[in-house]
């Protein structure tokens, strides 16, 4: 079972608990954006193999969303922080080059 | 003001804890910036708590505040007083960004008591409730069975759990299942 803990109350939770949000970091274009955008935007998704960022909520909890950096092949969670941020942090990439050399994520890697 | 009415008329429970619906209790929500002096002051003030630590409760049963996220605290008190509170915090707090409301029939409460308090609870909730982890004063938020739910013990042989009015007969209903005499399993009282 995946087990995430929550940046805000430190709860070690596990996924009974948590509410998955999708993708993390993705950039809005709404208005006044091209086509091309809006279209990567509205349907374009990472699927892969490896390292994934997500957001989740502590929703049977203290309620409040957060990101997970996790391995969807190997299930290993490299980490959670707050979603007060539009990147993961430089030690968490740091730890991810650490354990899988090479890695690339949208513009992360 | 209207007579209090408790969600399921007072009901109760015996079996291998004592499962009773407790109130009515008096409930205020409490959102802002718990770090800040002002908030700190004003809760000590109106309260006579202070304001608590990561997942704590500060307090005894009937007069408590209790942490329920970064942001928010929920504070127990008798039902009739519940009203004063708010003005109270509204008045002392003018000019701050919070917000202070009375929810005292937004939940229901249950109190559990007897010496497998744990046991009962750990059937429910994805928690370790080992003695020596989860201890009196500490209160965990999570859901009991299919239902959000918060608990927190007050001894080691009772726990007041809250859960939302609207699921609170699904609650006594599983809060009486697992305190079923023959459901008794052992793990954290023998």
């Amino acid at each position: 079972m995946l087990i995430l803990q929550c940046p805000y109350c430190g709860v070690m939770a596990d996924e009974t608990e948590l509410h998955a949000g999708g993708e993390a970091h993705i950039k809005r274009f709404g208005p006044g954006s091209s086509d091309e955008e809006f279209e990567g935007y509205m349907f374009g998704r990472e699927n892969p193999k490896g390292v994934h960022f997500e957001r989740w909520r502590h929703v049977n909890g203290c309620g409040k969303w957060f990101h997970a950096a996790r391995d969807t092949n190997t299930m290993e969670v490299f980490g959670t922080y707050t979603a007060q941020t539009s990147t993961p942090p430089e030690d968490l990439l740091a730890q991810i080059r650490d354990k899988r050399p090479g890695f690339k994520w949208r513009e992360f890697s | 003001m209207s007579e209090p009415v408790l969600p399921l008329g007072g009901a109760s429970y015996s079996g291998l804890v004592t499962v009773s619906e407790h109130g009515p209790i008096g409930q205020v929500t409490f959102r802002g910036d718990l770090s800040s002096e002002a908030v700190k002051a004003a809760i000590k003030d109106v309260t006579g708590r202070d304001v608590p630590g990561l997942r704590e409760v500060s307090g005894d049963g009937d007069t408590c505040v209790i942490w329920m996220s970064p942001d928010e605290l929920l504070l127990i008190c008798g039902y009739a007083e519940a009203g004063g509170l708010v003005d109270a915090l509204t008045e002392k707090l003018a000019g701050e960004h919070v917000l202070a409301v009375n929810v005292s029939d937004a939940r229901a409460a249950f109190r559990l008591k007897g010496k497998h308090v744990r046991e009962v609870l750990g059937k429910l909730a994805p928690v370790d409730l080992d003695p020596a982890v989860f201890t009196p004063g500490m209160v965990r938020r999570t859901r009991l069975a299919q239902v959000a739910a918060g608990f927190w013990l007050l001894d080691q042989e009772t726990a007041q759990v809250f859960c939302f009015r609207s699921v609170s007969e699904y609650m006594f209903n599983l809060l009486k299942t697992v305190s079923d005499p023959q459901s008794a399993v052992g793990y954290y009282s023998a």
